[in-house]
């Protein structure tokens, strides 16, 4: 599967780290050097340094043939920006958003974009671990 | 009318100021600290400090009950999460948005937001009006025809000068309006109609066989 992500923050570099090792491939785009230099060597070979808001850069890194978009930057309005663009302008078939804040999370998620909340996965851990 | 507006800079700004010359109700929405002071020392509490990007700033500035709905920042990710936040948290009747860049206005379209304004597009347009060069001004879109209005100048070196209306061949998707004489007056689009150099011709059009028209009525072979 080819997967393009969107952020290469602590999220971003993990998400990809985990799917580059289960031999997908992987690029990611994101608008620091700095975060994209701390990528493993060989996701390093297919970053792309721009902002995923804009739809040239997608298509640059692949966005018509990609299987699957994930949108992890830290900013949840980019992330959504991105992640209809991927599946409106570009079709892809699979996008994944993340939305930190709760409100716009649970809208979109009405709106069909797969969201997911930061915060709220992070709690829910926590309330199980609380409750044993 | 109540007019909800996203953004209080050059654009947001200076159209709440007209809307409200118009007697309409305005609400603009700013993020910036310093920027909200500015303007609300002119506009008082017509304008509200807040993320238009936000739900709770969105519901207190009376989105639920706007007539409009306009999103004018810089940021077009912003005035298309301002618009969708509008039409589906708040039930907007109509929702508008700046698109800064013009290769974003298919998404805005695609996520139905109800009107758009191309910024880019207005300003080269208005410039390509100015130019004594282009032979082609876009003069309107007219959207529900997914047509453009446009003008077409006749060089007086085009291979149409001397020959009749009826004797060009126009894409099939393009209709002629009316014709307008260097001297101002207008000729309706008749088969015989003759056509001049220097004639402005009225048409609409497709963005696609725009390039065709054009080459058909000024094209020297």
């Amino acid at each position: 599967m080819y997967v393009l992500v969107m952020g290469s923050g602590e999220i971003g570099a993990l998400v990809a780290t985990s799917l580059w090792q289960e031999g997908h491939l992987v690029s990611v785009i994101d608008t620091s050097l700095e975060n994209l230099r701390r990528l493993p060597k060989g996701l390093q070979e297919n970053a792309i340094l721009g902002d995923g808001v804009q739809e040239e850069n997608l298509r640059r890194a692949g966005a018509e043939d990609t299987d699957a978009f994930v949108a992890v930057s830290s900013e949840d309005i980019d992330n959504i920006f991105a992640a209809q663009m991927a599946s409106h302008v570009f079709q892809v078939g699979r996008v994944v958003c993340r939305i930190d804040d709760p409100a716009l999370c649970q809208l979109y998620s009405e709106l069909g974009l797969d969201a997911v909340s930061g915060a709220e996965a992070l709690s829910g851990l926590i309330f199980q671990a609380v409750n044993g | 009318m109540y007019i909800v507006v996203i953004g209080a800079g050059k654009i947001g700004y200076n159209l709440s100021r007209s809307l409200l010359r118009s007697e309409h109700e305005v609400m603009l929405v700013e993020r910036s600290a310093d920027r909200y002071d500015a303007v609300r020392r002119e506009l008082g509490n017509m304008v509200t400090a807040g993320d238009g990007c936000d739900e709770e700033t969105l519901m207190r500035a009376g989105t639920a009950r706007a007539d409009v709905f306009i999103a004018t920042t810089g940021r077009d990710q912003d005035n298309l999460v301002s618009c969708q936040i509008a039409k589906h948290r708040f039930r907007a009747t109509k929702t508008i948005a700046l698109v800064n860049i013009p290769a974003n206005v298919r998404l805005f379209e695609a996520l139905g937001v109800d009107a758009l304004v191309s910024s880019t597009d207005v300003i080269l347009r208005r410039i390509e009006e100015e130019l004594p060069v282009s032979s082609l001004v876009h003069l309107m879109s007219v959207r529900s025809a997914n047509r453009q209005m446009v003008g077409i100048r006749i060089p007086s070196d085009a291979a149409v000068v001397g020959m009749s209306l009826g004797q060009v061949s126009l894409p099939a998707d393009s209709l002629i309006s009316f014709i307008v004489k260097r001297n101002g007056t207008l000729l309706p689009p008749d088969q015989d109609a003759i056509l001049a150099s220097d004639d402005e011709v009225v048409a609409v059009t497709t963005s696609d066989s725009e390039e065709i028209l054009r080459e058909a009525l000024t094209g020297t072979m």
